[in-house]
């Protein structure tokens, strides 16, 4: 595909990187706006879901037949409503199993049958009439715990994969992971100091604030309709017509505004459910979860353990590094252990470097993509070993990186070598930064770390429509989680050259538009921004032939330039030049409606990476931590809105603050989980956090016809570290165990002081 | 179960509903009144998705039972802006870019606006407490607390030139 070269592209642009108000606020500010839960269907039936309360169990049988008897109840679904169609295909069986228990439920929340009634009430009456015989049995929510030979075995058919030979008995480890190059035990030999130790992080749930919801409608046809908040409404249709049997285009499903995802809405739980109980009582159903049940049946992402093993020079050259991962992801395979061992060692040139990972069940909820799934854990046991190392080395931490890190030709610790990259700017820029020679006061400690994220392009359908009075419409098929519709509109404005204001972008149903991947990987305003770009340039060439039409010259004759068609050549100034409205409200004489198409599957996403710089203040005597000040350092490639960008930087480091220091799932010796709700279960508030400084680089992306980089998720990978490494600075003790509760930094405050004492 | 007939006023509009005891003020307003700009993220009071006023006092809707309004003023985010004209916290959230997915908004502009009725000159730390009952997970508030900010000098640099004209 031709793309402009950004890196030599000095074009001027009016419209990206410019700071318009967002075209769906207004709906946002005034209540108007539809999410998921927001949607009524005549006729509606209230659906609810019966879960497991064990870990752990058989499920020996279970009677509806009660439920099914009362008055106002219309359908009851249970495992024999969903018989397996997935024809070998496993990831789509553990899909299926997850939404509704097969014969063993296996943790707790598991769906175990569901209702649909006249009413809510109804419907939560008619659970408590249904009875399921349940054989408890042993469970294991730890990672550590889970990967012992004598722990209990979730699936019996689980063998572990990845190893040179299968094994003979099954196990909780779904499969081994190794990467890197060179030779770390000959790196190891050349170090002068080699430092070694193990981390600890808890499992944290997105947090999104609004619960999965859906509203099914299924015909005696066959043909469905399906209103769901999620990050992608054509996985959505795909899952639920291939559980269920469907036709894929009888299945026409819209996206609703989305409250949230950071990974967390990229799979199903209630829609194949509401649509079976919609086809079994032949009425609309509406399935909304409760905040309780999103802690306890949604993704959240894995806890971690992890080794690392790093050797410097005494001049502060790494010679060799080395880490073991291992990712619980829940009941089923698929923890993000791999991105985890591909992404630790990423921001560094190692010429001997490698990552073994393992992927470990346990009777935890399914672990769901969260932002830079994988990445952020790994970070944080690796950027607080090079913190320690430069402490060791008598470096200062922010040198010791600059001179380890990977530039423009490093081969990655995953494979692939580098293109233009930002990560040396972010930490050059972050040197100068007045943050870093702030003085601190005391209990206080500045920490930093440096992270890394791949980012994805993936596929992407547009249509762009020019209706008579020259205004825009482009339909994406890209949910809206963050502003990407006001990045749409700038493109598409930049590139006809017209204004933001007449361009107007919509989120597409499934029957509209072809294929989109889910808006996830950071590739929306990437891949789907490009494909839009790639759709205005083809309504261009229409604009173009239509024009021709109307001077009656041939259409290689005619050139486009700022929102105008004008004849070149010879032709070259002999007609006056025509907009974009002009041809627009001629076209129904001109050969009919004008539109511009792109389809495609996007490459060359550019990886990211950002320095994030941390003070805090520790209370010794209660052991809470308060983030002082904060600033964040990215790549963009190119801002497309800045706003947004800065307000992803902001929102990926909060949520890095949450996961270092307040964020967990606690879980009971009864396998179920403590905390389900946002009480006990303590996302960052308002009054915890300073502002969060932002600093925007734009290092371009030459997969990208000008320059952009996916942004979302590379900001949730250094805070990990970033606030650790300022708490181990402000104490003097190295947190090697997150979230750095106060309890858990009490202890730490306590052995030092044991120790000082004795 | 027989319905409680409840008369109320919501923005200013005498409403009349019929709920059951055990609804919630919350479940009213989106079930039975089709205002569903106040969101139910937690059902427990914690996030303040759901807020609302009750005689000008803030209060998260998935607290109260419908029941408990009858001869109350109750004030929502669909109350919000002067027929077409939007709140200056309406304005400034969208200016400042305050919202990234928008479901907590309602309720920040709801909190935002009861802090601002009650002191007009907050402090940046007065206004992150003030609006600590309210959970955004995506913006990390730092464009919240700037919006609330922008907003209370406009609707004071306002206030000062309607009393000079006076």
């Amino acid at each position: 595909m031709p793309l402009d070269n950004p890196s030599a592209n000095t074009r001027k642009y009016k419209l990206v990187g410019t700071r318009p108000d967002r075209q769906d606020g207004f709906d946002k500010v005034t209540g108007r706006a539809k999410f998921g839960a927001d949607a009524v269907a005549p006729g509606q039936l209230a659906g609810s879901i019966l879960r497991s309360p064990h870990a752990h169990a058989r499920i020996r049988s279970i009677d509806t037949s009660k439920a099914e008897k009362l008055a106002g109840v219309k359908a009851v679904v249970t495992r024999a409503d969903f018989p397996d169609k997935t024809a070998g295909d496993s990831g789509l069986f553990d899909i299926l199993t997850n939404i509704m228990a097969r014969d063993k439920a296996l943790y707790e929340g598991h769906a175990v049958a569901a209702v649909a009634a006249v009413s809510p009430a109804v419907a939560k009456q008619a659970l408590k009439l249904i009875k399921v015989d349940y054989e408890v049995l042993p469970h294991v929510t730890d990672v550590d715990e889970a990967m012992k030979p004598t722990a209990p075995v979730l699936h019996p058919k689980l063998f572990t994969e990845g190893l040179a030979e299968k094994p003979k008995k099954p196990s909780n480890i779904a499969r081994r992971y190794e990467f890197g190059h060179g030779d770390v035990e000959a790196g190891f030999a050349k170090a002068d100091i080699i430092v070694e130790r193990s981390f600890k992080t808890e499992a944290t749930h997105q947090g999104y604030i609004e619960p999965h919801a859906c509203l099914a409608n299924v015909s005696p046809d066959g043909s469905g309709e399906l209103w769901v908040c999620t990050q992608g409404h054509f996985m959505v249709r795909d899952y639920c017509a291939r559980l269920l049997g469907l036709e894929i285009s009888k299945l026409r499903v819209t996206a609703s505004e989305i409250g949230g995802g950071f990974g967390g809405k990229t799979t199903v739980f209630l829609e194949p459910v509401a649509l079976a109980l919609s086809r079994k009582a032949n009425r609309p159903v509406k399935l909304v979860m409760s905040r309780d049940e999103v802690f306890k049946c949604t993704g959240p992402t894995s806890s971690a353990s992890i080794d690392v093993k790093i050797g410097v020079t005494k001049d502060g050259l790494i010679t060799a590094a080395d880490a073991t991962l291992r990712y619980q992801g829940g009941a089923f395979p698929g923890s993000p252990a791999e991105f985890g061992a591909m992404s630790a060692f990423a921001q560094y040139h190692l010429d001997n470097v490698r990552t073994i990972a393992y992927d470990v069940v346990t009777n935890r909820p399914k672990q769901a993509a969260y932002r830079a799934p994988g990445a952020p854990m790994a970070n944080f046991a690796v950027e607080s070993m090079i913190e320690e190392l430069a402490h060791k080395l008598g470096m200062a931490p922010i040198d010791f990186r600059i001179k380890n890190a990977a530039r423009e030709g490093t081969r990655s610790s995953y494979g692939p070598v580098y293109g233009p990259i930002g990560l040396l700017a972010t930490l050059e820029e972050a040197r100068k930064h007045p943050h870093f020679k702030a003085p601190l006061g005391p209990n206080q400690g500045r920490g930093m770390a440096a992270g890394f994220w791949f980012n994805f392009g993936g596929q992407s359908c547009v249509s762009l429509n020019i209706p008579v009075d020259g205004t825009v419409t482009i339909s994406v098929g890209s949910p809206d989680i963050g502003g990407s519709r006001a990045s749409m509109c700038l493109m598409t404005a930049e590139e006809l050259g017209i204004p933001y204001e007449h361009v107007r972008a919509i989120i597409a149903d499934t029957s509209s538009l072809g294929y989109n991947d889910v808006t996830d990987g950071s590739r929306t305003t990437f891949a789907t921004g490009m494909a839009c770009i790639l759709a205005a340039r083809d309504a261009i060439k229409k604009l173009c032939q239509r024009a021709a039409r109307m001077w009656g010259i041939p259409e290689e004759a005619v050139t486009w330039e700022k929102g105008y068609a004008k004849p070149a050549g010879a032709n070259a100034g002999n007609f006056p030049p025509l907009s974009l409205k002009e041809i627009a409200a001629a076209s129904g004489g001109t050969g009919g409606p004008i539109a511009g198409h792109h389809e495609y599957s996007a490459d060359g996403a550019g990886v990211s990476f950002a320095t994030h710089i941390c003070d805090v203040e520790v209370d010794p005597e209660t052991g809470a931590t308060r983030i002082v000040r904060y600033t964040v350092l990215q790549d963009a490639g190119k801002a497309v809105h800045p706003s947004y960008v800065e307000g992803q930087f902001q929102g990926g480091a909060v949520q890095g603050i949450g996961w270092a220091l307040n964020e967990e799932y606690v879980y009971g010796k009864d396998g179920r989980l403590q905390n389900a709700g946002f009480l006990d279960y303590r996302i960052p508030v308002c009054s915890d956090l300073p502002m969060i400084d932002t600093k925007i680089l734009e290092i371009p992306n030459p997969g990208h016809p000008y320059g952009v980089r996916g942004v979302g998720e590379t900001s949730i990978v250094p805070p990990l570290a970033a606030v650790a490494n300022a708490v181990s600075n402000a104490v003097g003790v190295r947190m090697t165990e997150l979230p750095i509760s106060p309890p858990r930094l009490l202890k730490a405050l306590d052995t030092v002081s044991l120790a000082k004492a004795s | 179960m027989s319905g409680i007939h409840v008369t109320t006023k919501i923005n200013g509009d005498e409403v009349q509903f019929v709920c059951e005891a055990d609804e919630s003020l919350l479940d009213v307003l989106r079930n039975r009144l089709g205002l569903t700009g106040a969101k139910e993220g937690c059902g427990t009071g914690d996030c303040g998705a759901c807020s609302v006023t009750v005689d000008g006092r803030l209060t998260c809707s998935c607290l109260v039972l419908g029941a408990e309004v009858d001869g109350h003023d109750i004030g929502t985010i669909e109350g919000m802006a002067m027929g077409d004209e939007l709140h200056p916290l309406q304005k400034k959230f969208i200016e400042h870019a305050a919202l990234q997915c928008g479901i907590c908004t309602p309720g920040f502009l709801v909190a935002a606006k009861a802090l601002l009725d009650h002191n007009p000159e907050p402090t940046e730390t007065e206004i992150r407490f003030g609006l600590a009952g309210n959970l955004c997970r995506c913006t990390g508030y730092d464009k919240i607390v700037r919006a609330v900010q922008a907003a209370a000098e406009e609707m004071n640099s306002a206030k000062k030139i309607q009393q000079k004209v006076a």
